[in-house]
């Protein structure tokens, strides 16, 4: 082992990469390292680089440490954590000159793997896990564990800190605790007896995350639609949209359960849900389902990627012509077709925008990490009930399936969900007449009435062509006004999505637009440009239809990249396509390879295009 | 809301049912569909059954998905609410509405295009989950908006109106809904309006997914020589054997009390259903002897109709849910909206 120190010290500012094998335990050791971080009150990152498979293929793991805040995906690593025989070559090569390679000495490293920039720690997990424990399952496990230990020692991690959480986390499994802590503890004494702790790079305390929750987008996006009062989903499972709904139905379990009296003297109390999840055969009866509780007055709403997303674009337009709310929430992996559904694209983005055969066109939000997921989710199910019409709110693998240090969540007991217009019996009462598609208000929406409401108001909902009384129709004139209606109320939607984030710099020529996950690599790009000499301006779009902010920003700079995870530049066509900008005004920077974007991607696009 | 209004013709007093209302109430538009279509007389038995269940027309959800019988719910309840989706999706409209408010009766009207081609997978997991609902499939073995291709209910050998007789086997709902563990299973005859109506009334009561396929002849694509689903195949190939009345549970008690060799299911709400005559050695509540039944029958050309079958004792989709007694759609937001205390505190676990 050679102990080549480099002098430099840089706290709370490196990036380690983590190569195991999927389906054996790594990831419980690898977001124990994440969470330690975060409880040091560090701005930390951690994202998952998994197969699609249950056991046996590579899988990584990337924790990226900044005090500053700038955590998105980092491309340069100074600690490779190479627990993957299978994968050490290219993990070895992905370390930057002059940093560590720890490794499983307990099988001896191919010498032709050596770099002579790079120090290799080793340290015989494998050997002395099958010392310390007994089980074969537990001495595949414990290893992980112990590679922590080692990971505490070196980055200078509080141990203590680390056994609490395990104490936390094993609360309840007095055995697995003791396995646990014992691991953790053979890692960390063996690195500390040989090798000079902490490392160059290392942490030390912050109180930088005080207030913050560490927590991934789908946990976020369930949340956000208890809160928001959904009732009603229907859905399918799909990689990587799943944990919405698991952890939507564990909520529910625990939120909304009541108990009833019995219904017989003598009879038992039973608790009843407040909500009716539903596993479809599909994703289309999972939006047949939220279209139907949605026309019945509940809020209701799915989750899905893009392949579900595609087979929903048939109920997507009954939805927009009969004008059911809806809320759906694409969580988006990489395309086309089944693509690469453990990696991480933004490439939905026009399939969603106008989803269906015909003139569509539909309301979406773009939240950037979880906690405007959850702000997002209560803010869709607002926008779908008030214009009467599905709404999407487009997530993705990153930020759907990572961990993620956002503000702690709060909510305002004044909060007061807008339903749209619903006609009550006593409002029917009061009309002459009802006629659905009668009698616009400002936003171009008509009153509706549910199910079950006075005979006054039952009305025929239907996909084919109808007039604005709701009467089938065939009449040129008759159909087009209903259809420019809906034009016009997509249109005024405009002032209801969460408007964009801009950040403006004095004599800033640049602009760099973007949307979604995008945010934290283009933040920390218009910081590395400005310390470049080169003044950059930000507007994140967070919704759809775009507000005017949108075209006044690409007009105010003569040079504007519009960054987006896709291969065809799709926000920028948008753009084009709803303001009339030239898409020629626009440069595109794409990222598309299934990874989550990273600063240097996006700052090398930029000084190509402007300095030739 | 009609499309077209139908011209009321005065008649001489009109019966009134329990709620005072007459079987005009419960009529729609004028149908659109071919004259002598069998589909028009199921809407009439639909109208007749509804009226004489006394459902209030605002509690009735009439749902189809697209084709010739989907059009049919604007002909029958004008007072109630209508969804006429998407060709194949209405099982899946119907089980959301169905979970979002249970206190409306739906009636799904169906063909044999939109359940058993593109929309089968929706009706199989329907049947699976038991949503609770008249499931009505009007048979007739082609596709008449778009001009008479086979359907797959088509009998092998069947002959389309123009092109060679069918070869590809057929799907029978009754068959498929046994082996789904459907609980609710009836076949009738456009044509019999007289054995429709009760079958009807007892779906209506059903505490689950309540099937009925209605063969249904097309007059303009399917009704002609060669065709299994022609009124003159069916008046020669029908077995009426397993006769059922429908009595409410609103009704008088001894009206349960049924003769010698009669049986009798009660149902979820109370109502009963009495067999008036099965054949020698039939049992509507075993599965397998049902099965064999109707593929006996169906094997010399024979078309059994009926309540072919009825399981009152598995739980519907509500059950298994465990919701609310009362719908979810009136729930009030302070109810399932947890507040910012409780987010407050479970803030606390993503530390």
């Amino acid at each position: 082992m050679t102990t080549d120190v480099t002098p430099q010290v840089r706290v709370n500012d490196f990036a380690l990469k983590l190569a195991n094998v999927n389906g054996t335990g790594s990831a419980s050791a690898n977001g124990l390292i994440m969470q330690a971080i975060f409880r040091m009150g560090i701005p930390v990152s951690g994202k998952n680089l998994f197969p699609s498979n249950i056991q046996g293929l590579p899988t990584w793991y990337e924790i990226r440490v900044n005090a500053q805040g700038h955590t998105a995906r980092a491309t340069e690593y100074d600690l490779m954590v190479a627990m993957n025989g299978q994968t050490y070559r290219e993990d070895i090569a992905a370390v930057r000159s002059g940093g560590y390679v720890l490794y499983d000495a307990s099988w001896p490293l191919d010498t032709d793997l050596l770099r002579d920039d790079v120090t290799f720690l080793g340290a015989p997990y494998a050997s002395m896990c099958l010392e310390a424990f007994a089980k074969p399952r537990e001495r595949i496990l414990m290893k992980n564990i112990a590679y922590a230990g080692s990971i505490v020692a070196l980055l200078g991690i509080d141990l203590e800190l680390v056994r609490g959480l395990l104490a936390e986390t094993f609360a309840r499994n007095a055995a697995l605790r003791d396995s646990n802590q014992l691991a953790l503890q053979l890692g960390y004494d063996y690195t500390t007896a040989n090798v000079a702790c902490p490392l160059p790079f290392r942490l030390a305390p912050m109180d930088a995350t005080t207030d913050a929750i560490l927590i991934d987008g789908n946990t976020a996006t369930a949340l956000g639609a208890l809160w928001a009062g959904a009732t009603v989903s229907g859905w399918y499972p799909i990689t990587p949209a799943t944990g919405v709904m698991d952890n939507f139905t564990k909520l529910c379990a625990t939120y909304r359960r009541h108990t009833e009296p019995a219904t017989e003297p003598g009879g038992e109390p039973t608790v009843v849900n407040d909500y009716a999840i539903i596993q479809a055969e599909d994703e289309i009866a999972a939006i047949g389902i939220v279209l139907g509780a949605g026309w019945s007055g509940a809020r209701s709403f799915t989750s899905t990627s893009g392949p579900g997303i595609s087979l929903m674009n048939e109920l997507l337009g009954l939805a927009y012509y009969t004008e059911i709310p809806a809320v759906i929430v694409d969580v988006q992996r990489t395309g086309p077709s089944t693509g690469m559904p453990t990696r991480t694209q933004q490439a939905d983005l026009m399939l969603c925008a106008y989803a269906s055969h015909g003139d569509t066109r539909h309301i979406l939000t773009f939240p950037a990490n979880p906690a405007e997921c959850f702000e997002f989710m209560v803010r869709s199910f607002d926008l779908a009930e008030h214009f009467q019409t599905p709404v999407m709110m487009l997530s993705d693998l990153d930020i759907g399936m990572n961990d993620w240090v956002v503000p702690s969540f709060t909510w305002d007991d004044g909060f007061v969900p807008d339903r749209g217009p619903v006609l009550s019996d006593e409002d029917l009462a009061q009309m002459k007449e009802f006629f659905r598609y009668s009698n616009p208000n400002a936003d171009f929406v008509t009153a509706r009435t549910v199910p079950g409401s006075a005979e006054k108001g039952a009305y025929f909902i239907r996909g084919s062509g109808h007039d604005k009384l709701g009467h089938y129709t065939e009449d040129p004139e008759k159909y087009q006004e209903v259809v420019d209606r809906l034009k016009r109320k997509h249109a005024a939607a405009a002032a209801y999505v969460p408007a964009p984030i801009i950040e403006t710099r004095p004599g800033a020529e640049v602009g760099l637009l973007t949307l979604g996950s995008c945010d934290l690599a283009v933040r920390e790009a218009v910081d590395l440009l400005g310390q470049a000499g080169i003044a950059a301006d930000y507007l994140r779009v967070r919704g759809f239809p775009f507000a005017d902010a949108v075209a006044d920003f690409v007009r105010a700079h003569p040079h504007t990249f519009v960054i987006e995870q896709n291969r065809d530049a799709q926000l920028r066509s948008m753009i084009s396509i709803e303001t009339g900008l030239p898409i020629a005004s626009m440069r595109p920077v794409l990222a598309y390879g299934g990874f989550p974007l990273s600063a240097d991607q996006v700052v090398g696009a930029v000084r190509q295009e402007l300095e030739g | 809301m009609p499309s077209i209004v139908k011209p009321l013709i005065p008649l001489a007093p009109l019966a009134r049912n329990e709620l005072g209302l007459t079987i005009r109430d419960y009529e729609g538009a004028m149908s659109t569909l071919c004259a002598g279509c069998g589909h028009d007389s199921i809407t009439a038995a639909i109208t007749h059954a509804l009226w004489e269940l006394s459902t209030p027309p605002h509690m009735i959800a009439k749902l189809s998905g697209i084709g010739c019988s989907s059009k049919t719910p604007t002909y029958f309840v004008r007072g109630a609410h209508g969804f006429n989706s998407a060709h194949g999706r209405m099982a899946a409209i119907a089980t959301g509405a169905a979970a979002a408010n249970r206190e409306l009766t739906y009636i799904g009207v169906s063909g044999d295009g939109d359940s058993l081609s593109i929309g089968l997978g929706h009706l199989a997991h329907a049947i699976r989950r038991a949503v609770k609902m008249v499931y009505i499939i009007e048979n007739n073995g082609v596709y008449g908006l778009t001009k008479g291709q086979l359907s797959a209910s088509a009998d092998v050998g069947t002959r389309p109106k123009k092109g060679e007789a069918n070869v590809v086997a057929p799907i029978d709902p009754i068959l498929l809904g046994l082996s789904l563990g459907a609980t609710f299973l009836a076949r009738s005859f456009s044509g019999d309006k007289e054995q429709l109506i009760p079958i009807l009334k007892a779906a209506a009561a059903h505490n689950g997914l309540a099937l009925i396929d209605v063969i249904s002849p097309c007059v303009t694509f399917n009704d002609h020589e060669g065709s299994t689903k022609s009124y003159r195949f069916m008046r020669e190939h029908e077995v009426k054997e397993v006769v059922a009345d429908f009595i409410p549970e609103r009704e008088e008690i001894n009206a349960r009390l049924s003769g010698g060799g009669r049986r009798s299911v009660t149902m979820h709400d109370g109502s009963v259903i009495t067999f008036r005559s099965v054949p020698e050695g039939y049992d509507p509540t075993d599965r397998m002897a049902v099965e064999s039944y109707v593929r006996e029958h169906q094997s010399t050309g024979e078309v059994v109709t009926g309540l072919l079958y009825l399981d009152e004792t598995k739980p519907s989709m509500h059950q298994v849910n465990h919701t609310p007694s009362s719908a979810l759609n009136r729930l009030t937001f302070d109810a399932v909206c947890p507040g910012s205390a409780a987010l407050a505190e479970l803030m606390a676990d993503f530390r």
